[in-house]
């Protein structure tokens, strides 16, 4: 193929395509992502580093700096991991070696993946590629932006409680957010090991179901993994069959823009007209206790898997008189940003004696409840949508005054992943001109079903993933 | 509703090994208390008899064999290492 | 003086001698260069995971088994939270309350009869790695104090035992101690050495007056041997006893303690009174251990040490027993004792002619017959033919014979010999003085230095004296 090559429309697929027809080489398809990288990065700032091209035959990839990639610095966002050079290849990132996709570079991300703007980034934030004043999402806002500015075809994310789906909501693209045990965490930064989860961040759903199939699969090195059914790259163009429940809570929650109502609603009547039976349905308590469960589990968790940062094997360590104590203390201090010292306290707190019941021991319990909330639902339902994110992409500065306020983000993809449920996020539509993300959530071990919905709906919705102000 | 006391999130600083400074120390006080109000609303619940949920898969029994595999080049075990002695690892006394 | 009776709770730590560590599968063992076998795992590198050694979960069901406790139906591991160098993550991957085994006892032969010590709990963990201290002084000159780790030894797995404070005395510490100890070898499981450190022994020590509930306890950590725990206890009830007849209180404290002075000193604690903050360790899932295992391990049991001396103790004296349990000589005993020897004789014979015996090539039957012919024999040939006893297709019947003959061949001429040196005797008791045979045999015997057997010379001179 003479000329260059536009990756701003460029889809894995297409690009795959491209590659197999030899219409150009692997290390061509990488430069000429590096080459768009270098001409507007500058304005996204989605990547904290690049990586030149070093072999591979594949369409390449984007990591979250979440991922621990062998040789090359990870510092999940943090300051604390400023130079740290892994001397291990996380199984996902082996994985993408391993079907021959090069590595284009590591994302930007919320530190330690705690956040959902990309402003806890010690590197600074990344900007939405719909209007750079405005945040990607977050944490894995990096990933998001790149995807959906054609800096990269397809990217790893990590969702936490949101950190895939919400950025591929705000930034109009495709994010799933995989079920627990289905993809490797082994050589991923930990945040909260019982909800932690890498996933795709892509243009179309096929490119998620492709890649997915790519990571996905039980890992000896990760005692929480399980084999995976095979992945069904999807093809149909309906419905039918399908039974969708649309469960109150989560649709009409306090905080939810009119304008994203509106859009999910629109897709929500389109599923009806592609031959789904639709209707609503209850989740009494997951949505109402899902953030406030979350947020003891997770930073419990994140409190103790932050512990190893400690500046005696790598990293960081500061400068300090004194005793082992002192180089601790001064070395986490400085280290670590507010949002990861928040937590660390929160879930310090929550674990201490005579706090555990009351706190971390109750959001275990309620944690069954919301996994019993869902199951009860998935007898009937195939799968339940929801609106991703309350809002479109707000605007830097806006939600960082009250700690609560951000995470009010993650009202809608929390609950789900409190109960280790699959969900997907397809951009639905545009509100005041930014993109509406439209989640899909189903039971244990039904991507195969969510790709398929996901695709029926984004065939019939037609949306175009290319920022306007971009085409 | 509790409250966390300043004395509470020194205590808390300590276990967790971070030297907050003053600033952060009211900061951290007024925020904690404002999350924990948000995340206190799980024991409104009655939940007697609820299990807690540890791992959501229903999975038990994930072992390896007692086979040796390599351990890391000596090099490499070391490469990030902040300050290094003779193959140690070198930290402050405790 | 009124009765004070001591409460004594232990807590063991054994290394399991499996071929890789608890959560990782680099090597486990001695000698390696420092952080020479490590791994992203062990040295809790971001993103790194645990996978259990299944060897070291059947081992450690295997020991709970041994100590008669409840197999958990499903057990938990958890983390316990706090920083120190030796621990890389920051936690270490332990269990809280849901152990692998719970429930168990553990008894002691004893004088008085049997002491029952309750195995509270035997729970799996890993070893935190090793941390040298070095250099003097302050300051941040070169040469300062500092400290340097190795992980080599992190990971490795670790079987604790906790009992109940069932223990009433320093002796039963420390006989019980052996007693574990030799239980925990035979299993195969530890070599549980207290000076090579695969064997660790904490002890919980208070004094109560009898009917008393519990009072404030010491804790006494880093002893290393039995015998020196022993003495530990007794310094620890000493002084306790004393604090308290003087009108003084008893404070919960940690101690040293020094075998050489016999001082307890306060305990530098690695941190402040922490709170561990254990929770169940995410990165795991539970361990449910199949009960058709548990029963064959059950079944495939050897017999405890324990066992065996409250079995032999019926027939021998207790402390007879003890001993050979202790040096392992039993079950050449019981064969000996199966084969027809007295046990008194067996126990006397397995203990000193045939200590040195390997029992492993021993056909107790035959070792039997030499023992049972040993007023027949040469001391010499009596022990030679012992230690030839353990050699394949040893046929106590024929080796005597032969060695009677190869006697008999050697004594023959030197009989001779002394007939021909002494006429007269001989003429004399050939008239009848039959008491001179006495002298000749006491001739025979000053010539053999004592070696002879006196009832073979006697029947040789006899025989020959009727020629």
């Amino acid at each position: 193929m003479k000329g260059r090559i536009d990756t701003l429309r460029l889809t894995a697929e297409a690009a795959a395509g491209l590659l197999e027809r030899g219409e150009l080489s692997a290390a061509e398809l990488h430069a000429a992502y590096a080459e768009a990288i270098a001409k507007r990065d500058g304005e996204l700032h989605c990547y904290l580093r690049t990586t030149p091209y070093t072999g591979g035959a594949g369409v390449p990839i984007a990591l979250k700096d979440v991922i621990g990639t062998e040789g090359v610095e990870t510092t999940a966002g943090s300051r604390i991991l400023s130079g740290y050079v892994p001397v291990y290849d996380s199984t996902v990132a082996a994985r993408c070696k391993g079907a021959g996709l090069p590595l284009l570079g590591k994302t930007n991300t919320d530190e330690f993946a705690m956040g959902s703007s990309t402003e806890n980034s010690a590197y600074g934030p990344s900007h939405n590629p719909w209007d750079p004043e405005r945040v990607p999402g977050g944490s894995g806002g990096g990933s998001a932006a790149a995807v959906s500015a054609g800096l990269a075809p397809w990217a790893l994310g990590s969702d936490t409680g949101g950190s895939i789906k919400q950025p591929a909501a705000l930034c109009g693209i495709v994010g799933l957010r995989p079920t627990y045990g289905t993809v490797s965490r082994y050589g991923i930064v930990a945040f909260a090991s019982s909800l932690d989860q890498v996933g795709p961040t892509t243009r179309t759903v096929r490119d998620c179901a492709r890649l997915y199939g790519v990571i996905a699969g039980r890992d000896p090195r990760d005692s929480t993994t399980v084999d995976v059914p095979g992945v069904e790259l999807p093809t149909a163009e309906d419905l039918r069959g399908i039974k969708v429940g649309v469960p109150r809570e989560l649709n009409e929650a306090e905080g939810i823009e009119p304008g994203v109502k509106e859009q999910v609603a629109k897709a929500i009547a389109l599923c009806e007209e592609l031959g789904a039976d639709v209707e609503e349905c209850r989740l009494p308590l997951s949505v109402e206790y899902g953030l406030p469960c979350y947020y003891l589990i997770a930073p419990a968790e994140a409190s103790s898997n932050l512990a190893r940062y400690d500046g005696v094997r790598y990293g960081f360590r500061a400068q300090a008189d004194g005793d082992l104590t002192a180089v601790y203390e001064t070395t986490r201090d400085a280290g670590f940003g507010d949002e990861p010292k928040r937590r660390i306290m929160i879930g310090t707190y929550a674990l201490a004696a005579g706090y555990y019941e009351a706190f971390y021991g109750k959001a275990q319990q309620v944690r069954t409840v919301i996994v019993r909330e869902h199951a009860a639902l998935f007898e009937r339902y195939d799968v339940l949508v929801s609106p991703t994110s309350p809002t479109v992409a707000f605007r830097f500065g806006e939600k960082t005054e009250n700690p609560v306020a951000m995470y009010l983000s993650d009202l809608l993809t929390i609950p789900s992943c409190m109960a280790g449920l699959p969900g997907l996020s397809i951009p639905s539509g545009l509100s005041e001109g930014l993109p509406v993300g439209l989640q899909l959530i189903g039971p244990q071990l039904s991507e195969n079903t969510l790709f398929r919905v996901g695709h029926a709906l984004e065939q019939a919705l037609g949306f175009d993933f290319v920022p306007e102000r971009l085409r | 509703m509790m409250a966390i006391t300043r004395e509470e999130v020194l205590h808390v600083a300590r276990l967790a090994r971070l030297a907050l400074t003053e600033e952060e120390v009211e900061r951290l006080q007024g925020e904690l208390n404002v999350i924990l109000e948000a995340v206190g609303k799980v024991r409104e619940l009655d939940l007697e008899g609820v299990e807690p949920t540890s791992h959501p898969l229903d999975l038990v029994n994930a072992w390896g064999d007692d086979e040796p595999q390599p351990s890391l080049p000596l090099e490499q075990a070391l490469s990030n290492a902040p300050e290094e002695e003779a193959g140690f690892f070198r930290v402050p006394p405790a | 003086m009124t009765a004070w009776e001591p409460v004594i709770g232990l807590e063991i730590h054994a290394q399991l001698k499996t071929r890789t560590k608890m959560f990782c599968r680099c090597e486990v063992g001695f000698g390696f260069e420092p952080n020479a076998r490590t791994c992203p795992v062990c040295l809790a590198h971001p993103g790194a995971l645990p996978v259990p050694n299944a060897r070291a979960i059947e081992w450690t069901v295997k020991l709970g088994l041994a100590l008669g406790c409840e197999v958990a139906a499903r057990a938990l591991f958890h983390r316990k939270n706090y920083f120190y160098p030796d621990l890389p993550k920051g936690y270490q991957i332990s269990q809280y309350d849901v152990p692998l085994c719970a429930n168990g006892r553990f008894s002691v032969p004893g004088p008085d009869g049997d002491n029952e010590i309750g195995v509270v709990r035997a729970h799996l963990e890993e070893d935190a790695a090793k941390t040298v201290h070095v250099g003097g002084g302050t300051g941040r000159k070169v040469g300062s104090a500092h400290s340097l780790v190795d992980f080599n030894r992190g990971g490795t797995p670790l079987v604790e035992i906790v009992t109940a404070p069932d223990v009433r005395s320093a002796d039963e510490a420390r006989r019980f101690l052996q007693l574990l100890r030799q239980t925990i070898v035979e299993l195969g499981i530890s070599d549980a050495e207290m000076e090579k450190g695969t064997l660790r022994v904490d002890a919980n020590i208070s004094v109560r007056r009898p009917g008393e509930g519990y009072r404030t306890r010491w804790e006494l950590k880093n002893v290393n041997s039995f015998s020196f725990v022993a003495r530990g206890i007794e310094v620890a009830i000493a002084r306790q006893i004393e604090l308290y007849e003087s009108g003084g209180s008893v404070e919960q404290e940690t101690y040293d303690f020094d075998p050489d002075t016999n001082a307890l000193t306060p305990h530098r604690s690695k941190e402040e009174a922490d709170d561990y903050r254990y929770f169940p360790e995410p990165d795991l899932v539970p361990v449910e251990f199949p009960s058709g295992e548990v029963e064959r391990i059950r079944a495939e049991l050897p017999e405890a040490p324990g066992a065996r001396i409250r079995r032999i103790g019926e027939t021998l004296e207790l402390e007879a027993a003890q001993v050979l349990v202790a040096n392992g000589r039993d079950p050449l005993y019981e064969a000996l004792v199966e084969a027809g020897v007295d046990p008194r004789t067996a126990a006397n014979v397995v203990l000193n002619e045939a200590s040195a015996l390997d029992p492993a090539g021993v056909d107790a039957k035959e070792l039997a017959r030499v023992v049972e012919a040993r007023s027949e024999l040469p001391r010499e040939t009596y022990l030679e033919a012992i230690a030839a006893s353990a050699s394949a297709g040893f046929r106590a019947d024929a080796y005597l014979s032969q060695r009677a003959v190869s006697d008999e061949g050697e004594l023959a001429p030197l009989i001779e010999r002394i007939l021909v040196a002494n006429p007269g005797q001989v003429e004399a008791y050939r008239n009848g003085k039959e008491g001179l045979l006495g002298f000749f045999v006491g001739q025979v015997m000053r010539e053999t230095e004592g070696k002879a057997n006196a009832r073979v010379v006697s029947e040789l001179v006899r025989e020959q004296l009727a020629r």
